[in-house]
């Protein structure tokens, strides 16, 4: 599933930076009834990790209240240059990833 | 006497204030404050609650509850010996009473955090920092909510 990852290519180290993800997901609640009257089965994204070189720096434990297409902005320190990977996993097996580089100079 | 748009604006802006639009008939289920409390103890368990160094910015009036733009802020210096272990987010009136669990560490170098949520109905939105001490911070806010979210029938 497509995800926009915003975080800066450069850096100063020691620098806060921000980081911002948007992914695509329906975020079903599992309150919500078809006209029928039939419960809709919840499916949505309940955890999002983020990895800076493989050391996890942010995590979310995600709610059915949390708005469709996930966005999260968190905050990091740049302190080397590297990867940062992107985890979503949810119901239904859901798993996605994505990543971004960093130079930090 | 024909009421005068000014005695109608008036009555109008009582009604939103109050939160009383009837916009929601369906509710199967809705968090009441036993449950927002429950929610709340089950991440502080015995710790006391005290009021401060957390912000939330959201807008006070929204049109949609179904993307509410949020932003959660803790006065803290983020360093190794004093800093923000995790942030959560509650509602008072929703099918269920937790938002999000957000989790950081002293390297996350500032305590805030963003998202969008969805608001079944006028209420209160309350957040609550764990700092690395094991003191917990909370800070509560109303939510005006015209249209609701979660619980509208699937079209």
């Amino acid at each position: 599933m497509a995800a926009l990852i915003n975080v800066p290519t450069k850096a100063k180290r020691g620098d806060v930076i921000e980081i911002r993800t948007l992914t695509s997901h329906i975020m079903e609640t599992g309150f919500r009834r078809t006209m029928g009257g039939a419960l809709v089965p919840r499916d949505i994204i309940t955890t999002f990790t983020c990895r800076y070189n493989g050391t996890e720096i942010f995590r979310a434990d995600l709610f059915p209240a949390i708005a469709a297409n996930p966005y999260l902005s968190f905050f990091t320190v740049a302190k080397e240059s590297g990867k940062f990977e992107f985890e979503w996993i949810g119901d239904n097996g859901y798993s996605s990833t994505a990543s971004a580089s960093i130079t930090v100079e | 006497m024909p009421t005068t748009r000014r005695q109608f604006l008036g009555i109008a802006g009582g009604i939103t204030v109050a939160g009383t639009i009837p916009i929601v008939t369906l509710r199967p289920l809705e968090a009441t404050p036993a449950m927002l409390n429950t929610a709340i103890r089950n991440v502080v368990g015995e710790a006391q609650l005290r009021i401060g160094k957390v912000k939330i910015d959201i807008p006070p009036l929204v049109e949609n509850g179904n993307t509410v733009p949020m932003t959660v802020s803790v006065a803290s210096p983020m360093t190794a010996d004093d800093y923000v272990k995790s942030i959560h987010v509650f509602n008072e009136k929703n099918p269920q009473p937790n938002i999000g669990n957000f989790y950081l560490n002293p390297s996350s170098g500032r305590a805030q955090i963003s998202t969008r949520i969805r608001l079944a109905d006028t209420q209160k939105v309350v957040a609550i920092a764990r700092l690395s001490d094991d003191s917990f911070w909370q800070v509560a806010t109303e939510v005006v909510v015209t249209l609701a979210a979660c619980t509208e029938e699937v079209n």
